[in-house]
């Protein structure tokens, strides 16, 4: 009995205090969401969608034109890491298994996953801005592909993998050629994980500053083309909250708002999208 | 009990093989059939005929190497590293083990399979036969919804399935989705059809369903089956093919084998006292 009692004690004292971190987990999670929301829904208006920042000391502006970029430079960048992802990816699970080019190729992209994002907008300030001799809204997004890219070959590679090896059997039995049964079965078989990975990549991306600072910078003029500095909402976010203008703090309080919603409602989206699938299929 | 030797057949040649069984026509000669998973053996000397038209059925404990066995006929080990084949499976004269004389592709063209869990793929139940017609030939829309017809029927699936043709394949019961694979695996015309325990993840009705399937198909397909279930390799099969550890023990009219089978291990194994 004493022993019982001694079991049920511990289990409510466990329950309760893992109880209380996932509150508390939440509890910061909701202070943020809020907070950028109530501070943020200041900004939020017409202007902030459809004008240039305002110079300091003039009231208004907006932030368009980082807008407009950090879109391109994400569509960009999404562009070029994803067939080098899903091909990299299709590589590891399908030949690179057991052979040590795959296990050397999986460990760099475990490594490029969690390299300092700074450290990334560093190497291409290196490789690519110093020799062109400006920064560019391409240096932004070779930056932001950098960091796509292992992501979307490694879930590239676990969901190709989770695919069911019946499913290849079956589809060369029937006289199928490899290449086939990939495209034709297998792809189709692991789309829906495959855009999860590549929807998380961006909804990644979307949000970095520290490889923008060194690669795209920022401007606050409408863009002429991906060939010259880019304006984009992280770090204008990050130069209006360092400066020391009220008008401009409510423009990072909206970036900061704007950011978070899109990132929330990429991901919600491509919850919603595994969802439906999963009961679809 | 001990492992046996079989050593019996391997002097048969196809037609003594064949007559000895009184066999008509012989669709599949296998001679001296080996096989290693790497270093491991796993199939030793393996020799019988499979009669055209006819159901044969491999019967065997676990791990006894009858799907093995059977995964042969396609190549499917082919997949697999280090896995191999040595030996002859004459179809019309033609080794199917050596890639010069029949292409993995050509081969599966002509034996088809289908598997223990039905592998409907992600698409609709018309694309899933689809899918297989488009591989080999070039069809007319109007010939392909023909043909997607004809196959659905042979595999007594078309009444089930004719209003949710564009409906996902995985949206059918089990039983149905099986028949789907098999309905698939038709519509591309394979001279043999091998199932490896296409019943064991279905319940009795739907296994029902699929051995009166094999009944009406073995007029125009040799078929070799695999099963776990010593009932339904009676019930269906015109030949069956006791295999214990690698080896081929006993091979013989379905009939003889459950009745008065020749060794002591097949009988021991068909009367439930091991296995």
């Amino acid at each position: 009995m004493l022993l019982v009692q001694r079991r049920q004690f511990a289990n409510a004292v466990v329950l309760s205090l893992s109880g209380l971190a996932a509150l508390a987990g939440l509890f910061m999670l909701a202070w943020i969401l809020g907070d950028v929301a109530l501070k943020g829904a200041a900004a939020i208006n017409w202007r902030f969608f459809t004008e240039l920042p305002a110079p300091p000391g003039m009231a208004g502006g907006g932030l368009a034109n980082a807008m407009v970029g950090t879109l391109l430079m994400t569509m960009a960048a999404a562009l070029i890491a994803v067939p080098f992802g899903v091909m990299s990816g299709t590589y590891l699970a399908e030949f690179g298994q057991t052979n040590p080019l795959g296990h050397v190729v999986r460990f760099l992209a475990d490594v490029l996953v969690s390299a300092p994002s700074i450290v990334i907008g560093v190497f291409v300030y290196l490789v690519m801005v110093k020799p062109m001799g400006h920064f560019s809204g391409w240096a932004g997004a070779c930056s932001l592909a950098l960091i796509m890219l292992p992501v979307i070959s490694r879930t590239t590679e676990e969901m190709l993998k989770l695919v069911p090896p019946e499913m290849r059997e079956a589809a060369l039995a029937l006289g199928a050629p490899y290449w086939k049964m990939m495209t034709g079965i297998i792809y189709r078989a692991a789309a829906t994980g495959i855009l999860t990975g590549v929807m998380l990549a961006v909804a990644r991306v979307a949000g970095e500053t520290a490889p923008l600072l060194f690669t795209a910078l920022n401007s606050p003029y409408w863009m002429e083309g991906m060939n010259e500095p880019m304006a984009n909402l992280t770090v204008a976010l990050f130069n209006y909250a360092m400066s020391p203008y009220d008008d401009w703090h409510t423009l990072a309080w909206g970036a900061a708002l704007l950011i978070t919603m899109v990132v929330l409602a990429v991901n919600v989206f491509t919850r919603l999208i595994l969802h439906a699938k999963r009961r679809l299929w | 009990m001990t492992p046996t030797t079989s050593g019996e057949h391997e002097s048969a040649t196809a037609a003594a093989f064949g007559a000895k069984y009184g066999m008509g026509e012989v669709k599949l000669s296998i001679r001296q059939l080996n096989f290693y998973y790497g270093h491991k053996q796993a199939l030793f000397d393996n020799t019988l005929d499979i009669a055209a038209n006819r159901v044969t059925a491999f019967i065997g404990p676990s791990g006894c190497g009858k799907s093995t066995h059977i995964r042969t006929y396609n190549r499917m080990f082919e997949l697999y590293k280090g896995f191999r084949a040595e030996g002859e499976i004459l179809m019309d004269g033609v080794n199917l083990l050596d890639p010069k004389q029949t292409p993995a592709l050509a081969l599966r063209h002509q034996v088809g399979m289908i598997f223990q869990k039905p592998t409907p793929f992600p698409m609709s139940v018309f694309d899933n036969i689809a899918y297989g017609l488009k591989l080999h030939n070039r069809f007319s829309a109007s010939d392909t919804r023909d043909l997607v017809e004809k196959a659905l029927r042979e595999a007594a699936l078309w009444e089930e399935v004719k209003d949710k043709l564009h409906q996902p394949g995985t949206a059918l019961s089990g039983g149905q989705q099986q028949r789907l694979c098999i309905a698939r695996a038709l519509a591309v015309k394979p001279k043999v059809l091998l199932m490896d325990e296409p019943c064991s993840a279905l319940d009795p009705i739907a296994t029902g369903k699929i051995e009166e399937l094999i009944n009406e198909l073995k007029s125009t397909f040799t078929i070799v089956i695999v099963t776990h279930n010593m009932q339904q390799a009676a019930r269906v099969s015109d030949y069956t093919a006791f295999m214990y550890m690698g080896k081929l023990v006993e091979f013989g009219a379905t009939t003889t084998i459950f009745t008065k089978p020749a060794r002591r291990e097949t009988e021991d194994y068909v009367t439930g006292r091991f296995g």
